[in-house]
């Protein structure tokens, strides 16, 4: 398997894991775990309430796909901070719920609508996401998926590692 | 072409003349809420900007309502912080024993129309009752709100909801919002704006009306929107001349425009899963619950305690089930107690908890056992939201309180002293 080139957070290889339609935020981070705010806790209970032992399993730099509406629900950022924390790298879904969508790259996920992908692609299967050109690509089918790309300042948070850190960014230049 | 009330206050807000779906722009919020679940990560990103400070504390409202009186060690920690950090900067401090954020800044006559109001929650789309834009953001955000007072927000397509005929006997606002969301399902309006008109409204008080807006979330709005009408400005205390009010023009563009007549409603329920999964009460008839409960933004005003009142006078609940019922607001107790619903509802049984989220996301308080199901006027019915292995269905409080005197499922009309028309 490629290496992950880690100066560069637009291009990831990884594998693929794989969920169904509908997946809430209290799939993700039931509300029992919403007192946490340490990341390894984030982690630990990372989608304990769809995938029993996510966390120990994941690999660092996994991708997640999701059927459609992704995120689901609350507004919790628990659920995308549990999902980073854990070692997910991306999320690829058929659609996201809106606040878990802005949620995802203001900690610095991205989030990326492919539907085509999602519908053709197994759990286990080898990927590389590219967010700079917009490509995903299925080793193991040997097939690639063009996607939207996002707009270029939710790259930069990508790049930058989030919302925070390119608000420091700006906060700096002011 | 014309512009829908939403696109009118995006771009009064961003300073242009017109917008159109899809376009994204900068605005300056006008008020920000924040509750205390998602308060701490908040907290936690703003005080990774060294140099920020907040930028209005007078339009940034803490409201402590998830875990509420504080219901662990930890989250009495996290009260603490959100105290230190309101009053650090000057920021209102709605502490625990008021009730559930879009509740209280209801009663409080924060929201007005023509606004920009963000909140860390996702039912924040209610407060879009008093014709103003709220919508719902992650905490990350919030601390980006609280350091520069602007946001970017995406134009979104608006779907233009006709609400009429007249409520039907035994018949709440809930079964109304569940009527909408069994018709477009959890994402159909995913980014888009919902405009709530019709002839339905005039009759529903500003609660009912907020039953319903903050139901539409589910549907995955950004925001929802009512029209200002003298109902409205009675509740703020104001008059037209005072305020910033938004209509439609008359060759708005709506993406859809979708009529429902609520005449001939039925009962309704969300079966277990999704809130959208609505269907008639009669489906699930004779189904054994061992919890009923009142409760959430949504669910659990004065209203709802009236209805469930009304369905317990004189009756009891029934020995295998726990009726617990978390109003919404201090307010809705005080005022429940003044009109002697409280003592009909505890005489016949019902527990009365602090006003909070509470049972809502089983925030230790009204926790269901795995196997367990529990009937609720609350908003949602995901999988394990009130415990993992619980089952929760949705519905009126008057379905709720019917079915908490039966032990299972049951139409509510009857015990009203009505015909079933089934
Ligand atoms: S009552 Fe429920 S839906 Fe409303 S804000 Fe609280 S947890 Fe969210």
């Amino acid at each position: 398997m490629p290496k992950n080139n880690t100066e560069n957070r637009l291009v990831t290889w990884s594998h693929l894991w794989k969920v169904g339609d509908n997946i809430s935020t209290d799939h993700i981070l039931p509300s029992r775990f919403m007192t946490q705010v340490e990341p390894y806790e984030l982690a630990a209970n990372c989608m304990a309430g769809c995938v029993p032992q996510f966390s120990s399993r994941i690999l660092q730099g996994d991708v997640l796909a999701a059927g459609e509406n992704l995120g689901y629900g609350s507004s919790r950022e628990q659920a995308p901070q549990a999902l980073k924390y854990a070692g997910v790298s991306a999320v690829i879904a058929k659609s996201f719920a809106r606040i878990f969508y802005r949620n995802c790259f203001n900690v610095g996920i991205p989030a990326i609508v492919c539907p085509a992908f999602v519908e053709e692609s197994s759990e286990g299967d080898l990927i590389e996401v590219n967010l700079e050109v917009g490509l995903i690509y299925n080793e193991t089918l040997g097939k690639s998926y063009e996607f939207t790309k996002p707009p270029e300042f939710m790259l930069t948070y990508i790049k930058l590692g989030g919302l925070i850190p390119y608000l420091e960014e700006q906060m700096s230049k002011a | 072409m014309g512009l829908t009330i939403t696109e009118k206050i995006i771009a009064s807000k961003a300073r242009v003349k017109n917008v159109s779906p899809g376009q994204i722009h900068d605005v300056p919020v006008d008020i920000a809420y924040i509750h205390d679940n998602n308060g701490p990560i908040a907290l936690q990103q703003f005080s990774r900007l060294p140099k920020a400070k907040v930028w209005d504390p007078d339009k940034v409202y803490f409201v402590l309502d998830h875990h509420s009186p504080s219901t662990t060690f930890r989250a009495a920690q996290h009260h603490r912080n959100i105290r230190d950090f309101a009053k650090q900067y000057g920021c209102h401090l709605i502490d625990v024993g008021r009730g559930v954020s879009h509740s209280v800044m209801a009663e409080d006559g924060v929201p007005r129309p023509g606004k920009i109001l963000v909140g860390t929650d996702s039912h924040s789309v209610g407060l879009g009752t008093f014709g103003c834009l709220s919508t719902g953001i992650g905490s990350t955000e919030m601390a980006s709100v609280l350091a520069t007072g602007k946001i970017w927000l995406k134009v979104p397509e608006t779907v233009k909801v006709v609400l009429e005929g007249k409520m039907p006997f035994g018949i709440g606002a809930k079964d109304v919002a569940l009527l909408i969301l069994k018709h477009f399902g959890p994402c159909f309006l995913n980014y888009m704006a919902i405009e709530f008109t019709g002839p339905l409204l005039d009759s529903l008080t500003i609660e009912e009306r907020m039953t319903i807006t903050i139901m539409g979330l589910e549907m995955g709005v950004k925001n929802a929107l009512m029209p200002v009408d003298e109902k409205l400005l009675t509740k703020l205390g104001t008059t037209r001349d005072n305020e910033e009010i938004i209509t439609a023009d008359s060759d708005a563009r709506y993406i859809s425009e979708v009529h429902f007549d609520v005449s001939n409603l039925q009962p309704m329920l969300a079966t277990p899963g999704l809130p959208t999964n609505g269907t008639d009460v009669s489906k699930a008839e004779g189904t054994e619950i061992q919890q009923a409960t009142l409760g959430s933004c949504s669910g659990a005003f004065y209203h709802d305690l009236e209805q469930a009142a009304r369905i317990l006078a004189g009756r009891k609940v029934h020995p295998g089930v726990r009726f617990v019922i978390v109003p919404n607001s201090s307010r809705v107790i005080l005022e429940a107690a003044s009109t002697g619903i409280i003592q009909t509802l505890m005489e016949a049984g019902a527990i009365i908890s602090s006003p909070s989220c509470g049972t809502c996301a089983g925030y230790e308080v009204g926790c269901l056992a795995s196997g367990e199901v529990c009937i609720s006027t609350t908003t949602r019915n995901m999988d394990g939201r009130m415990g993992a292995g619980g089952k929760i269905y949705l519905a009126s409080a008057y379905t709720v309180a019917a079915s908490a005197v039966a032990g299972h499922i049951t139409d509510p009309r009857i015990l009203l002293g009505g015909e079933v028309d089934a």
